[in-house]
């Protein structure tokens, strides 16, 4: 493959987005370019356990998900009433699952194998269960009821926002770690169908659990690593720098606030894409495209094919779960109802397929390419449909419902150039080498 | 001993059945899953989808029934429908197989590239069933509405509770059994069906004893078209017919096939009671059942429900999770490797 191909790609990509600025506005050309960042960053974790190991992963929805609930339990103040009026509660109850499950998993590794260590089992983890409730649910009552139009949760740990991102990534790692034990080593499709369970579960923990993040009721007003756009209009250095730049201060704010969290992406993209790289020609990568290539073969070698698989499958959720925590970040609020598995599961998969599977760069051009593409189809939709429909007149039922629908010319789209790269260039726009 | 009926009647109503109902409905989906994977050998991640264009296919033409004034009577019109939603499915399904599956089989890909492209499909039907008829729940219910309704029930048996069967619940049942006596007919004793089997069970075999792989593909195209858009019909009654949660249903559809055994349509079926009747059991507040069993004028304190509703998908996962550890074939032996 010529070696013009990534920086032609790239400069492709860079025209793009300036064209964006240009013809609609820089605003939205850098909200593109700040989600397409984090769209990188969710499609290099899946090429991480694809494209590298061969691990068909379809819950990334809950990794990013788990990420954002970081950014919450991180970010947002403590509720000081409603850790005093059920918090402890609500830790032990949690303590007392965690150790009935592991109580379970130690008696059914421990118990000869008789009917009775089945039974043992489920009484351990009936009585768990039973504790458990009588335990949380008069935490989790106090705690949803204190002011619930605003709190209702505990809150948490009022810490700097940007330590959410690592944390995050720590969220979905401990998810992996349960997910893989159990499903790894199994064939790769029920991988998928777990992962794609889990996925579900996670969000609808988000959804449920009010005490844990207001469930449905949403968490709004996160903190922010970067300055607010209010601050920056009211400071007189900046409005004298933005008429010396010859903009109006809202705009100047509005597109400052934009490039610092442009430039904060950049850099974690940028670090984790190096890590990639220098994993993929390490030793450790040889090893592990030698899995993917191979598994017979490499297990014959006495490589340890699902302690690796269960290693990459932790790391590659992790780069998702810091993608999460990030993207909530930028929103500055989490909202569980709007974590769909087409948008934040599906749409990752066309990005690292489209990119090229096995390649870092793919991931990163797929990333930013399909999530542009993810956003313009819309505009670009309703034009050609208005053309397209022109000759049925105004007015016409027919054509208010085609125009009404374009919306969900994205999934079609998607679905299309899905098909398509995957047709006539299955390696992706930059193929592994 | 009107206490023990009351319970059982009270259990009847709130889980035999609509579980029953609902396993009916995955079962028609598991078995559409599980043939694809024992003929074509891929997960089909469409099959949610496809089901929702079967049936969005059918209220359209029912609506169109419906304005010209055909009806039928105490059924439901949708049931006159349901002829054109299989065709004009078949007819999807036998393109999307020409225009992308068959040349992944020409090229003998692995089965995770289907997967991928099924993924493709899988998106392409949620921008076109999103097109055409919208994301809003549709309700397209006509006809008589209860078979058997609470009220009726106490009348005629003078107990506290009552039982309703809804009319779309039973008839979900009725043709759910036709269609599965259906296809086992047809696998069982047909040239078709047992070349079909063959072909499952050994395609190197098959192949040399002059199975024609192609047709065998097409055909079970056919049937996937029917089971899907009759489980997807026989869903949007009984419930209502929304896009979104067609997709969802992928993951208890999948949960019955895989606990069944993968490529086993016997086990398709139970997997399919098993997990309606662990979702609705599990998520459902025995109180007033045990109150009826317990001592009189008794009630227990706590409304006795393992899991709130909105953790269905838990309960599919969760058993899903106990077969794949425990025994990986699923119950019926399936072609776990």
């Amino acid at each position: 493959m010529s070696s013009a191909r990534a920086p032609l790609l790239f400069a492709f990509i860079a025209l793009l987005i300036v064209g964006t600025g240009m013809l609609q506005s820089w605003s939205t050309a850098l909200t593109v370019l700040n989600m397409g960042l984090i769209s990188a960053i969710m499609a290099l974790g899946v090429n991480l356990q694809w494209g590298v190991a061969g691990l068909f992963n379809v819950g990334v929805m809950g990794f990013v998900a788990l990420g954002g609930l970081a950014a919450v339990l991180i970010g947002m103040p403590p509720v000081s009433e409603a850790w005093a009026a059920g918090g402890l509660r609500i830790l032990a109850g949690l303590a007392i699952a965690a150790g009935a499950i592991a109580a379970g998993v130690i008696a059914w590794k421990r118990l000869p194998a008789t009917a009775w260590r089945g039974v043992a089992v489920a009484a351990i983890l009936v009585a768990g269960l039973l504790a458990y409730r009588a335990v949380m649910l008069p935490g989790v009552a106090a705690v949803e009821a204190v002011n619930p139009s605003v709190a209702g949760y505990l809150g948490g740990l009022g810490l700097p926002v940007i330590l959410a991102w690592p944390v995050g990534g720590l969220l979905a790692a401990g998810a992996a770690w349960v997910i893989g034990k159990t499903a790894l080593g199994l064939r790769s499709d029920y991988l998928a169908i777990a992962t794609l369970g889990i996925a579900e579960i996670v969000i609808a923990v988000l959804k449920n659990e009010d005490w844990l993040a207001r469930g449905v009721k949403n968490v709004n007003g996160l903190p922010r690593p970067v300055p607010y756009e209010i601050d920056l209009q009211n400071s007189s250095g900046f409005i004298n720098f933005a008429h010396g730049i010859g903009l109006d201060p809202v705009t100047a704010s509005s597109l400052a606030v934009k490039l610092s969290y442009l430039g904060l992406f950049a850099v974690v993209l940028a670090v984790l894409l190096w890590l990639s790289q220098m994993a993929l020609s390490s030793p450790w990568g040889r090893m592990m495209r030698a899995i993917r290539d191979n598994e017979t073969a490499a297990a014959a070698m006495g490589k340890n094919v699902t302690a690796r698989h269960l290693q990459v499958f932790i790391l590659g959720s992790a780069v998702c779960g810091i993608a999460g925590a990030m993207m909530t970040t930028l929103d500055g609020q989490l909202v569980p109802s709007s974590y769909q598995p087409l948008r934040f599961t599906f749409l990752v998969w066309v990005m690292v397929i489209v990119g090229g599977s096995g390649n870092n760069w793919g991931a990163v051009a797929g990333g930013i390419l399909v999530w542009w593409l993810w956003v313009e189809v819309e505009p670009i939709g309703a034009a050609l449909m208005r053309l397209a429909t022109s000759g049925l007149g105004e007015g016409s039922a027919l054509r208010d419902h085609l125009l009404g629908s374009t919306p969900y010319m994205r999934e079609l789209t998607m679905g299309l150039v899905l098909l398509l790269v995957l047709r006539f260039s299955p390696r992706g726009l930059l193929p592994e080498r | 001993m009107t206490d023990i009926l009351n319970a059982l009647v009270t259990l009847a109503n709130y889980v035999i059945v609509p579980a029953t109902a609902y396993g009916a409905q995955l079962a028609l989906g598991a078995l559409g899953v599980t043939l694809i994977y024992g003929i074509l050998r891929f997960s089909n991640f469409a099959h949610g989808d496809t089901m929702a264009f079967g049936t969005m296919v059918t209220i359209l033409v029912t609506w169109g029934l419906q304005a010209a004034g055909i009806t039928l009577g105490p059924l439901p019109t949708a049931l006159l429908a349901l002829p054109f939603g299989i065709a004009a499915t078949a007819l999807l399904l036998l393109l999307t197989d020409r225009a992308v599956y068959r040349f992944y089989r020409r090229q003998r890909a692995k089965p995770i590239i289907f997967l991928i492209a099924s993924m493709g499909i899988m998106f392409v039907l949620n921008g076109v069933v999103r097109i055409i008829i919208g994301v809003d729940d549709q309700y397209f219910a006509d006809g008589e509405r209860f078979l058997i309704s609470v009220r009726t029930f106490r009348d005629l048996t003078g107990l506290e509770e009552g039982l309703a069967i809804r009319s779309t619940q039973a008839l979900t049942v009725v043709v759910a059994v036709i269609a599965v006596a259906a296809l086992f007919w047809f696998l069982n004793r047909t040239r078709t069906g047992k070349s079909m089997r063959a072909y499952s069970d050994n395609e190197d075999l098959a192949l040399l004893s002059g199975i024609d792989p192609e047709r065998v593909v097409r055909i079970t195209w056919l049937i996937v078209a029917a089971l899907a858009t009759i489980a997807g019909v026989l869903y949007g009654l009984d419930k209502s017919f929304k896009p979104g949660t067609y997709f969802q249903l992928l993951l208890p559809i999948f949960a019955s096939a895989i606990v069944g055994g993968l490529g086993s349509p016997v086990g398709a079926i139970l997997g399919g009671f098993v997990v309606a009747f662990s979702e609705v059991g599990v998520t459902y507040a025995f109180r007033r059942v045990v109150g009826y069993l317990g001592p009189a004028d008794w009630q227990p304190e706590g409304l006795l429900q393992l899991l709130s509703t909105d953790y269905k998908f838990a309960v599919s996962f969760a058993i899903l999770l106990i077969v794949l550890l425990f025994r990986p074939t699923g119950i019926m032996k399936g072609k776990a490797l």
